[in-house]
């Protein structure tokens, strides 16, 4: 199958990160069918509002479910989906408005849960749908429609956000290297527990940020972006915290929480123990009102 | 002999008034009685005007009673706002640790709390409370003391010395009763009832029922007067592929459903008045993407914070379009206990049946009373399941599969089968993918709107139709209403109806509603929300409204309509 439904008209624009991070969910969701045998219909996508959220519109290939809901709650939706049928895989793709602004409320919670999800947070650092106000991701002093004196707000940094809300599997990647973004999220979905997969994934029309992700040193640009250096340990809380506020944007797998205990077998080993596995008997219940 | 005893306890909170009032209506009903309570209390832990009213019948009970024969008040406070509900010929049993009341020639001083701490256990104050009623009307002391053993019987080591300091407490209240020679009138032997009865409050019975209809998924937010649901979900809805849970908002309650729903199982909240407002853009959203979903909305007093444990009919208008947008909720309200149990499978099934959500409708006077009622048998509920693709259908020819197709339902594709589709908030084509062309947001707001149509049922309570004024109240304002129907039914000029099903309404019972001369709908808001509701489609409706956070009095209710009834006899002569 080529694109799956032939009158959908919505576009991208040339060069716009989400391209590529579009082609390594497809990837991570081809191999994940290939090497575990499992049908495509067990994933749900739940997208947010905004460029980015398109995505589960946009992927070719066999379909996933998918859901393409309200702005921001991308989150507490695949909560919802995960806590019904845990055996479901469910990838979020929502954008820094989406995820890090009307959404951030989300973040803390789903990370305690540790509920079994994978997030990728496609980040342009603005409103791109909107047509390009600041976001929380937006730098220091940028002049955007909505920050005609500079943007006043400091910058968020969202992988220190990640580590500090106690999410267990933090990755960030590049949009512009979709097969290492696909392996990623591939492990990031096979991670028992709560997983963000953040992707700089910059917009060609409002904010392009590929030069300074690359650097250019012709125009004396030194990149932002770095790999995460071999000896780096994804255990060590306090590396991953010192590579996120390195100041630049560090690349490849941050942060994986060794112990995790993910929400569905939270709940089960809690009911195993106070003895909760039977369904409720309602006329026992009602018995028990009995006059 | 009289066929009624209602009494009412006034004091603090913290002081046990509420424990004293369900303790006397859970040993009456214990011994053959039927019963309702109501309670009512501020927004805070300890402290604050609270009482508590059970009313004791030996007739099946409508409302918790405006007049009381006993009064019991722990302080002057209580005293002075609650004597003039007395009767004339009722009696104050109060607390003279606390205070004196001077010129009461049908009054009964009792040190309560001095007589708690004499049994060794300051706690048993309500004891001696339900002492003193129970020797007013005359009801023996086994009724009570049976109640304690069984009570207190929690299998702790110190059981028994609880029960005697309990059982101590009601002889002593008794005796300083028995002391005084007062009385009121005694109550009729306890009526033979026919059948199991069970004694529950509205929420457990909305709890049950909503469990017996296959509930799988219950996500909720602490909110009063609703929490009770969610900490009963929490203890109850047990077992492998069940989930419940705590979230961090409303908004994330409702967007958890919609996650579960989407999934395939049958999903539930509870919630009040802020946290519906939270709700609405999930609800469209719901009702937009058509996933089953049920949120119980135990009303409170409002706008905003307004009265958290009070009662009030006021989120109709909300419940019914929550969201921006075109949209219309399919409405359920519960009148009475017993009905809370029949409207919350009833919930879960129209979900199911139309694939969209469905606001239960109750209200904090409904859900927090307990009452006796014949005990629901599990037969009559009967769980529908949504209409579900399989393999075939979800192959349309070589295309992808089209879950919005046409106007009408379409079987609903369950993650992890077939049918792959994109459950979208955005207007969308048949595929749910994203369009803003005319031809589909026609389309899809037809087939949204057309659905509705699978949820008329013609369920609906009938009486005295011939008359061309009719009384039809909604939701918990039932009983109330209905104890006033029977006092001015004799009149012959009053027809009664009453539906729990508001949205949409049973359409044998709107063609009626619509032939009568006036219909008056009892409803506790200022705006005469579903009154507006039915002039919109074409009833002659007017409003009898309350908005004091209290269910309507019988008596209020009863001259409201007899005016109304007897003005209408007046035009006539002039004509």
């Amino acid at each position: 199958m080529t694109k799956r439904n032939p009158d959908y008209d919505f576009k991208w624009c040339p060069g716009c990160g989400d391209f590529g991070v579009v082609r390594a969910v497809e990837l991570a969701l081809a191999d994940r069918v290939t090497r575990l045998g499992e049908p495509i219909e067990n994933t749900v996508v739940v997208a947010g509002i905004g460029c980015s959220g398109n995505l589960v519109h946009l992927q070719e290939g066999p379909q996933p479910f998918g859901i393409h809901g309200i702005h921001g709650r991308t989150l507490p939706i695949a909560y919802g989906v995960k806590a019904a049928r845990p055996e479901l895989n469910v990838l979020v793709a929502a954008g820094d408005g989406d995820f890090l602004s009307i959404g951030a409320e989300h973040i803390g919670p789903a990370a305690k849960r540790n509920m079994d999800v994978t997030c990728v947070v496609m980040d342009n650092g603005i409103y791109g749908l909107t047509k390009g106000q600041a976001s929380p991701t937006s730098a220091f002093e940028a002049v955007t429609p909505t920050t005609p004196l500079g943007k006043l707000d400091d910058a968020m940094n969202p992988l220190e956000l990640f580590l500090a809300l106690g999410v267990n599997y933090i990755a960030s990647m590049l949009s512009t290297r979709p097969r290492d973004l696909a392996a990623t999220i591939g492990e990031a979905m096979e991670y028992p527990g709560f997983a963000i997969v953040h992707v700089q994934s910059p917009c060609t029309t409002y904010n392009d940020t590929y030069a300074a992700l690359k650097g250019n040193p012709k125009q004396g640009i030194e990149p932002a972006a770095y790999p995460l250096p071999e000896d780096h340990d994804p255990t060590n809380r306090e590396q991953a915290m010192a590579h996120a506020t390195s100041g630049r944007i560090p690349v490849g797998l941050l942060f994986r929480a060794p112990e995790s205990i993910p929400m569905y077998q939270r709940l089960t080993g809690a009911r195993e123990r106070a003895g909760q596995r039977e369904a409720p008997d309602v006329e026992a219940l009602l018995s028990t009102l009995e006059i | 002999m009289a066929t009624d005893l209602v009494v009412r306890f006034a004091g603090e909170g913290g002081q046990g008034v509420v424990t004293a009032a369900e303790g006397l209506a859970q040993a009456a009903a214990r011994v053959g009685y039927h019963v309702q309570t109501f309670s009512t209390f501020p927004s805070q832990i300890k402290g604050g005007p609270t009482w508590a009213q059970t009313r004791i019948s030996t007739r099946p009970v409508l409302a918790a009673g405006d007049q009381l024969d006993v009064l019991v008040v722990l302080n002057r406070y209580a005293y002075d706002h609650h004597i003039e509900e007395c009767r004339d010929d009722g009696i104050v049993v109060y607390n003279s640790g606390d205070f004196e009341i001077e010129d009461g020639n049908r009054c009964i001083g009792m040190e309560v709390d001095r007589l708690a701490r004499e049994t060794g256990n300051p706690l048993a104050a309500n004891m001696v409370m339900i002492g003193a009623v129970a020797a007013l009307a005359g009801m023996p002391a086994e009724y009570f003391t049976d109640f304690i053993r069984e009570r207190f019987t929690r299998g702790r080591a110190n059981d028994a010395v609880i029960i005697e300091g309990n059982i101590k407490a009601l002889d002593l209240g008794m005796d300083t009763v028995q002391e005084t020679g007062l009385t009121v009138a005694g109550l009729d032997s306890p009526p033979l009832t026919e059948g199991p009865r069970v004694l529950m409050r509205g929420y457990e019975a909305a709890s049950l029922g909503a469990i017996a209809s296959g509930l799988d998924v219950f996500v909720g937010y602490p909110i009063s007067p609703a929490t009770t649901m969610l900490t009963f979900m929490e203890r109850y809805l047990t077992g492998d592929g069940s989930y419940v849970g705590q979230s961090s908002s409303e908004i994330e309650s409702i967007t958890a459903l919609i996650g579960a729903g989407f999934a395939g199982k049958r999903a539930m909240t509870s919630t009040a008045g802020p946290g519906l407002s939270l709700m609405s853009e999930g609800l469209g959203l719901a009702w937009m993407a058509e996933i089953p979903l049920v949120v119980v909305n135990v009303q409170r007093g409002g706008p905003s914070t307004g009265l958290p444990t009070k009662t009030e009919q006021s989120d109709l208008l909300t419940a019914l379009n929550p969201g921006h947008g075109d949209l219309r909720i399919p409405i359920i309200a519960p009148g009475s206990v017993e009905e809370c149990f029949y409207a919350a499978a009833h919930a879960i099934n129209w979900a199911e049946r139309y694939q969209g959500p469905v606001i239960l409708l109750s209200e904090a006077s409904v859900a927090e009373r307990q009452q006796d009622v014949p005990r629901p048998p599990l037969s009559s509920i009967r769980p529908e399941s949504r209409v579900t693709v399989n393999g075939s259908e979800a192959i349309d020819g070589d295309g992808p599969p089209r879950r919005y197709r046409g106007e009408q339902l379409t079987p609903f594709p369950v993650p992890g089968g077939p049918g792959a589709y994109v459950a979208n908030g955005s207007e969308h084509d048949e595929y749910g993918d994203t369009t803003h062309l005319p031809k589909w947001h026609l389309q899809m707001t037809h087939r949204r709107f057309g659905k509705l149509a699978l949820l008329e049922e013609d369920l609906f309570e009938s009486e005295g139709t011939e008359a061309q004024i009719a009384l039809m109240p909604w939701g918990g304002s039932k009983g109330p209403s209905r104890a006033a129907y029977l006092a001015l039914r004799d009149r012959g000029d009053l027809a009664w109806y009453f539906t729990m099903f508001l949205n949409p309404l049973p359409p044998a019972l709107l063609e009626e509603l619509r032939a009568k001369e006036l219909v008056l709908v009892p409803e506790l808001n200022y705006l005469g929300q579903f009154a507006g509701l039915l002039r919109q489609q074409g009833v002659r409706a007017e409003a009898i409204t309350q908005y004091t956070g209290l269910p309507f009095k019988e008596r209020f209710l009863t001259e409201r309509i007899r005016e109304r009834l007897e003005a209408r006899t007046g035009e006539l002569v002039r004509v």
